[in-house]
């Protein structure tokens, strides 16, 4: 009998399959496959106030990837807890609020707001590329870093899990800093900044001319971060960034990952994250791992 | 609502004009018939590397064969136009929002119980280029219904799909940038020259097309459907990524859309 659980600071998952931030909506995601299936639902970022996002072209697709900058288009924390919350409740699977802001203020109101939520855990998300503003700085500096971690585990009623950029050059200092203030996990990798010059008319593809690169493409970096980082930190770590198969789920699991997310993979088939869960087990069948301890204690560093 | 990928089988794929293709498809009939004009269904090309779904305007549906007519723009429609009879092909089931037609022949089941007069409507379908397809199977419903269609369709120089709309009964005038077949010009030339109107407008086309014609619209005072285009990511309404401005919110065009009202569509965005 395989064992699928995990606990994340706490709350446990029962399984390691959650969705990632901006690649799910549970109406839409939800006509395709049964919600209840998943680890957990990482929603989109959620403002203090409702933010536009950027004007069009929002997506670019790249080899082996995509590019977005969608700039966390959302109606805001408001509109969210009366419209969307509501109905992400009736599922059995855990909650997550991915939470966006601009300064330290905008993402304590969001947290102070969920505080008598019926979430499971907050993924605070300082680590978007897409934003002119705020985001991309808090992520890049430790001591930003640590400055969000502690501001938000101060009023935050749920356990709250970091999701960390690879837009930097040691990721395992900004993991470590915000170890340091309170954080209760960590999530990554974000997408990776890039570009796509179309070169029939001369220009970007995207408007706001650079935007994040997701996908199979970015698999190794990602790999190679959460390997760098379990290493650095003790804390659960939720492992994405181009997870297409059971078998890359396993990868991110051996290099130290606790659970994944998977983000891309459901606009390639909307089915993805049930997929990758029952191709994961076969995995575990294949190779007589009953739990993902199991997994991990497979691989030899 | 329950939506899913099927595996459909290609029957036909042949170009009908330069870089133009149709394709007829067979999938499940109960997957497929539900389909209203206007709305599309993903394409997942098979090259591992083409990650995103390619969003393809229904031409028409009949029963369990459902006709896509194309354009090969990139990576994932040249590898659709290799695809022969017999291969397999991944489409989702019909997305979007289509044309509403309630205002022209009311609901199904107003028709049904004879409650509307739709035999007395005159509609006006507008369609530039690659935007001329989903207006087949807009023609269809509306004649149907007795609706009296004049069709007006704009090519940069080589028509395609007007016996389409000619078998119908339709009246279809054709116009071509380059002046090589039909009247020379654009779509909005002849329907200003001829003083077009009619009880409803229905479009697809360039978004210099769309807007030029919903200024037409308002100046005659009606009503106009578009059918707006952004570049997708999923398609079904979870990533956000193709919003077009409508009465100052952003909308998703893959589920809100792809059809909206032309006069509350923010054209300036």
């Amino acid at each position: 009998m395989i064992d699928l659980r995990v606990d994340i600071a706490g709350v446990v998952l029962k399984n390691p399959i959650t969705t990632a931030s901006g690649t799910f909506s549970p109406r839409e995601s939800g006509a395709f496959y049964d919600l209840n299936e998943l680890g957990a639902m990482i929603t989109k970022g959620v403002s203090s106030v409702a933010w536009d996002g950027n004007k069009t072209p929002r997506i670019g697709e790249t080899y082996g990837g995509m590019l977005n900058a969608v700039g966390l288009q959302n109606p805001g924390i408001d509109y969210f807890m009366e419209n969307e919350l509501p109905y992400l409740c009736q599922f059995d699977s855990k909650i997550i609020i991915n939470v966006a802001g601009r300064t330290i203020a905008e993402y304590c109101e969001v947290v102070e707001k969920l505080a008598d939520a019926a979430v499971d855990l907050l993924e605070i998300n300082i680590s978007c590329p897409n934003i002119k503003e705020g985001g991309i700085g808090f992520g890049t500096s430790p001591k930003m870093a640590a400055e969000v971690t502690k501001a938000v585990k101060k009023i935050a009623k749920q356990p709250i899990i970091i999701k960390l950029t690879p837009n930097v050059t040691d990721i395992t200092e900004i993991a470590k800093a915000v170890e340091s203030e309170g954080a209760d996990a960590v999530s990554l990798i974000n997408t990776l900044l890039g570009m796509k010059i179309d070169v029939h008319v001369g220009k970007p593809v995207l408007w706001n001319k650079m935007g994040g690169l997701s996908g199979p493409a970015i698999k190794p970096v990602a790999v190679r971060m959460v390997y760098q980082v379990r290493r650095a930190i003790k804390l659960p770590i939720i492992g994405l960034g181009g997870i297409m198969t059971g078998e890359d789920a396993a990868e991110f699991i051996m290099a130290g990952a606790d659970a994944v997310s998977v983000g891309t993979a459901a606009l390639v088939n909307p089915t993805a994250p049930v997929d990758i869960k029952n191709e994961l087990i076969d995995f575990m069948n294949k190779y007589g791992f009953k739990s993902l301890k199991e997994i991990r204690d497979g691989f030899n560093d | 609502m329950t939506k899913e990928i099927i595996n459909a089988r290609v029957i036909t794929n042949r170009e009908i004009a330069k870089g133009i293709f149709l394709m007829e498809i067979r999938g499940a009939e109960s997957a497929i018939e539900c389909a209203g004009p206007g709305q599309f269904v993903n394409v997942y090309p098979k090259a591992k590397q083409t990650l995103l779904p390619r969003p393809i305007s229904i031409c028409r549906v009949e029963a369990d064969i459902l006709t896509l007519v194309y354009g090969v723009v990139g990576e994932g429609t040249k590898e659709f136009s290799g695809y022969p009879a017999g291969d397999l092909i991944r489409i989702s089931t019909p997305l979007g929002t289509g044309y509403n037609l309630k205002e022209i022949i009311g609901s199904d089941e107003e028709a049904e119980n004879n409650k509307v007069n739709s035999s007395l409507k005159k509609a006006v379908l507008v369609g530039g280029g690659i935007g001329v397809p989903p207006l087949v199977g807009l023609a269809e419903k509306l004649i149907t219904r007795g609706v009296s269609c004049t069709a007006v369709l704009g090519f940069r120089d080589e028509p395609f799909l007007a016996e389409a709309f000619e078998s119908l009964g339709v009246e279809t005038h054709i116009t071509t940038d380059s002046g090589r077949s039909g009247y020379k010009g654009t779509v909005l030339d002849l329907i200003r020259e001829k003083n077009l109107s009619a009880d409803y407008f229905y479009a697809c086309g360039p978004k210099i097309m769309l807007r030029a014609l919903n200024q037409y619209c308002l100046e005659i005072d009606a009503p106009l459907q578009v059918s707006m285009e952004e570049r997708m990511g999923c398609g079904y309404g979870a990533c956000v990524g193709c919003v077009c401005k409508v009465q100052s919110v952003y909308k998703k065009v893959c589920q809100d859309g792809p059809v909206f009202y032309g006069r509350d569509v923010d054209w300036n965005d």
